[in-house]
């Protein structure tokens, strides 16, 4: 089911291809009588932006939860380095009833940060989402586009490899989203991996290197972008652009 | 109404004058459920937060016994404490029975399911909302649990003082185990009920009263903390 495209192969045969942080194989969840996912099969490499894309219920954050290895399922899920840090961000951001320092402090003891540099490794993190003036605030008094920078914030200070992301601007206001895809960009020009579930196809298509379709749990493409939307003979994702690009492209 | 409003003078006038008979039982009866439900408190969040995150098979069965002691009598309580520290029970060579000390075991085992039971729930809702995200970024479950009680602290220290008001109001554990002596085990609640039993309704309403204004003091207090602490954090916007 997974075809990763020829994207950036010329680079690779020179400096070799980036290694592969996350593969499934045949992958399957099932939820009581539900299959969410089936067989899925792909792998995710190093430096690699990969936008999630499908309708409503198509498996999307199943996906994303089964990469992050927060789900059982059956298949094969292999992780190259199991002390690599990864995290992921949720749709609506949950932030404890603390300040915004408080927050970052907690998310670098969890991840087993030393004491001595957390202050600076917060700071650098707020200082990279534009938060660090509101420090002292508390989180849950933050609008929801600032609440979801701090997400991203606390996700950037423990410095994964790979960062899972559920719809991350999909209950913003069109400034919030800019900034939220600013501190995206930013982290993805740095080299960090992202995976990305979105409905927004104009989003997908400015971000992301490479785009998975999925249809009912199912896998139906997985392409580089360019190719994925430049592409209008695949049956299924064709009808879902029809359907969405209208509005969602942009 | 006559009796009530003598028993509101009476109340007043035992306030104003400091009786040192009154602040005695006062201080015993705040001391004693203090002490109660800071042991209760301490087994008590731990062991809903762990319930919160615990599976192993019982798990349910557990959860609907602690929850269906929320109805514990008080009598049972004083009873099954007294049958252990009386001289010829399990613990009765520790020899505390008619002591406080035996007043704050029964009044713990008494207050223990409510704060487990609350906590338990408390953390249960909150994992609903955010326990992926912390179990994402590393947390393990109990840590999750734990974290959660932090996050509803303010939600934990109304648990904490329904524990107090069901230990500071209870009349028949401490009656049982303390015996009611006068200037030892003496509590407002005994000192209420041995009132009545004389027939001094006025000063045994009285006293009622007095232990309301001191449980409402308490509240005020913590109500004001909790506010204050809230105005301090909204005022760094």
């Amino acid at each position: 089911m997974s075809d990763h495209g020829d994207h950036g192969e010329h680079a690779d045969a020179l400096a070799g291809p980036p290694p592969v942080l996350v593969r499934l194989r045949d992958a399957s969840v099932r939820f009581g009588a539900v299959q969410a996912l089936q067989h899925v099969s792909l792998d995710v490499s190093a430096g690699e932006f990969i936008a999630l894309v499908g309708a409503n219920g198509s498996g999307k954050t199943t996906l994303l939860r089964l990469l992050h290895g927060m789900l059982a399922h059956g298949g094969g899920r292999h992780v190259a380095d199991v002390s690599a840090t990864q995290v992921m961000v949720f749709q609506k951001p949950f932030v404890l009833r603390l300040s915004v320092w408080n927050n970052l402090q907690i998310a670098l003891w969890l991840a087993g940060v030393p004491r001595a540099e957390r202050s600076a490794r917060a700071e650098q993190a707020l200082r990279r989402v534009g938060l660090l003036d509101l420090r002292q605030r508390p989180a849950r008094a933050l609008s929801g586009g600032q609440q979801q920078r701090l997400a991203l914030a606390r996700a950037w200070a423990v410095q994964p490899r790979l960062l899972f992301l559920d719809e991350p601007t999909a209950s913003l206001d069109p400034s919030a989203k800019k900034e939220v895809e600013a501190v995206l960009e930013g982290f993805a020009a740095d080299g960090m991996t992202l995976v990305m579930s979105t409905h927004n196809l104009g989003q997908a298509k400015r971000m992301a290197g490479r785009v998975i379709y999925l249809e009912q749990g199912t896998v139906m493409l997985d392409q580089p972008t360019a190719l994925f939307f430049s592409d209008r003979g695949a049956g299924a994702a064709a009808q879902f652009l029809k359907g969405e690009q209208r509005w969602a492209l942009g | 109404m006559g009796d009530f409003s003598q028993s509101v003078a009476t109340a007043v006038e035992l306030i104003r004058h400091a009786d040192a008979a009154l602040l005695r039982t006062v201080l015993l009866s705040l001391g004693v459920s203090g002490a109660a439900c800071a042991f209760a408190g301490v087994f008590g969040l731990l062991g809903g937060a762990w319930l919160a995150v615990a599976r192993f098979p019982g798990h349910r069965l557990l959860v609907l016994l602690l929850n269906t002691l929320l109805a514990l009598p008080s009598v049972v309580v004083g009873l099954t404490v007294y049958l252990l520290l009386t001289r010829s029970g399990p613990l009765g060579s520790w020899g505390i029975l008619f002591t406080p000390a035996a007043m704050v075991i029964a009044q713990t085992l008494l207050v223990l399911p409510i704060v487990a039971a609350l906590s338990r729930q408390l953390v249960a809702d909150s994992l609903r909302d955010g326990g992926d995200q912390l179990r994402s970024m590393g947390a393990g479950p109990l840590t999750c649990a734990l974290l959660m009680l932090l996050h509803d602290r303010w939600a934990v220290v109304t648990v904490l003082l329904t524990a107090f008001g069901r230990a500071v109001s209870e009349v028949g554990a401490v009656m049982i185990v303390g015996g009611n002596i006068d200037g030892v085990t003496r509590v407002m609640t005994t000192a209420i009920a041995l009132e009545t039993s004389k027939g001094d309704l006025p000063l045994a309403m009285a006293l009622g009263l007095v232990l309301l204004a001191v449980v409402g003091v308490i509240n005020l207090g913590i109500g004001l903390v909790s506010r204050g602490q809230g105005s301090a954090l909204a005022g760094v916007r």
